[in-house]
């Protein structure tokens, strides 16, 4: 059964709710950490150096990798691997599971991912050419370490999961579509468990900073605080960043069973497919993906509490995502939005599931973290409720609508309930 | 290189290979494989951290030589005993 209108009316067994949430982001290695930091408007973007494109800018993770990771096998695997591993133990662990007696092969791993394996690819050939390009010198570990499974992989390994794992390809709205498709396979009872979010390591393979740098869309500053600058009329592209977010899934009856702490309630989703562009984005399809995401959820738009948007600190992409929203959410007198990766970056994989992590805390303290950086709001941009430099109080939300959209024009949005 | 010298370079690829395990107390007439945790990945490790340092080429059917340091030691040290240590 599939919630078309609102998942109120469905049973316990088919209700999605969220109960553990763990992630490594370049302001904060826990929920609390990050939040934290969110509020306090502390940017985690720093100087960054990296093969070939030299000096720039980036959001870079300092989790602690050895807390749940032999230094070998941190060798052995790939840094999204690492970031997997350290995010799912981080969610397993905030969950509260009784992990060592629950059924391991009813646990399943979801993972979104922007790109993989361009990181090791680089790396090996970086390394052959000083071997002339000799082959009999490529690495054996190139194949387990690029193989699109790798990060949900090295989770499986890790923690002795025997249930389902893959990662789901969606370039940046690949958070929200782990979390959509760790809903679906708990509705199908594929998993009683599903660990589900998106993971990013792209700040190692320097082609993502050159491939953007090209499309002129890298984002520079002099200060690196003030370089990832969503809305404001001197954004000059993306910072990238690195980075994690996992959630623990289950359905409704399973959590409350076991008397778990429930963060949220997915009541809504939805992902489409604009058709148009390689890399442009397209408003009227974008909006037309927030609004099926409301219908499935039965809620208006002025029901939604806190907007948590997509835009990376494009000239383009920030005025398509606002004209989208303006579409949706125009009169909507008590909606808020705001910008996460104003604060960490663009974190690719993990950005739909990070930025939405930045934002649940809000069912709990009832503050909207501010969009940092809009020292002069670009009138393109101009959203009523944009909240931007400062947090705004105003009670917990009921609901919070999470937009994650990448490039070929896939989008994605999710709808979370607080209960 | 001398067999010391061949010695002392087999473990530091070691220590990079299993940077947990403590080598200290590797008995050189016992299997790798009995005292710490290698498998065969880790053997290809050795093998071509061999070749990315030294050229030392090592054919398939010879990876049984490299069971043990003192057969690994053994089987290289013809190999490599032109070779100036690095």
């Amino acid at each position: 059964m599939i919630a078309t209108n609102g998942t109120s009316q469905l049973p316990d067994d088919q209700r999605i709710v969220i109960s553990g949430i763990g992630l490594t982001a370049p302001n904060g290695n826990d929920w609390a950490e990050f939040r934290s930091n969110l509020l306090a408007g502390r940017s985690g973007v720093s100087d960054y150096e990296i093969r070939y494109v030299g000096k720039t800018l980036a959001g870079i993770c300092d989790f602690d990798m050895k807390r749940y990771q032999t230094r070998k096998d941190a060798r052995r695997g790939t840094r999204a691997g690492s970031v997997g591993i350290y995010s799912a133990n981080e969610a397993v662990k905030h969950s509260g599971l009784d992990w060592e007696n629950i059924d391991r092969s009813r646990v399943g791993m979801y993972i979104g991912v922007t790109e993989h394996g361009n990181v090791e690819t680089e790396n090996e050939i970086f390394e052959l050419k000083g071997f002339e390009y000799d082959t009999s010198y490529w690495s054996h570990h190139h194949n387990p370490r690029t193989v699109a499974n790798n990060p949900a992989g090295e989770v499986a390994l890790n923690m002795g999961i025997t249930g389902p794992h893959y990662t789901i390809g969606a370039a940046c709205a690949a958070g929200n579509a782990g979390l959509i498709q760790g809903a679906q396979m708990l509705r199908l009872h594929e998993c009683d468990v599903a660990l589900a979010g998106g993971v990013s390591e792209s700040i190692h393979t320097f082609g993502i900073f050159a491939s953007f740098k090209s499309q002129g869309a890298l984002a520079s500053h002099e200060d690196p605080a003030k370089a990832s600058r969503p809305f404001d009329s001197q954004r000059n592209g993306i910072v990238v960043a690195e980075g994690g977010c996992l959630y623990v899934l289950e359905r409704l009856a399973d959590a409350r069973r076991r008397g778990a702490e429930i963060y949220g309630e997915l009541v809504g989703y939805a992902m489409n497919t604009d058709a148009t562009d390689f890399v442009l984005p397209n408003a009227d399809r974008q909006a037309q993906c927030v609004s099926l995401a409301l219908k499935k959820a039965g809620l208006k738009p002025e029901q939604i509490g806190i907007v948590s948007t997509h835009a990376t600190g494009t000239s383009l992409g920030d005025a398509q995502e606002c004209a989208a929203l303006r579409q949706v959410f125009g009169g909507c007198e008590n909606t808020l939005f705001n910008n996460t990766k104003s604060l960490i970056g663009h974190a690719m994989g993990a950005a739909g599931a990070l930025e939405l992590s930045g934002n649940l805390a809000a069912f709990q303290d009832g503050v909207c973290h501010a969009t940092i950086n809009v020292d002069e709001l670009d009138p393109e941009c101009a959203l009523d409720g944009l909240v931007v430099n400062e947090p705004r109080e105003t009670g917990p939300p009921r609901y919070i609508l999470n937009n994650s959209f990448g490039m070929l024009g896939i989008n994605s949005v999710v709808i979370i309930e607080r209960i | 290189m001398t067999p010391d010298e061949i010695r002392e370079e087999i473990l530091d690829i070691l220590e990079n290979i299993a940077p947990d395990e403590d080598l200290g107390d590797l008995d050189d007439g016992v299997a790798f494989v009995d005292q710490l945790e290698l498998d065969s990945m880790d053997f290809l490790d050795i093998v071509m951290e061999l070749r990315k340092r030294h050229r030392v080429q090592i054919p398939e059917e010879d990876y049984t030589e490299l069971a043990s340091m003192a057969s690994t030691v053994a089987y290289l040290t013809p190999l490599m005993k032109d070779l100036q240590k690095a």
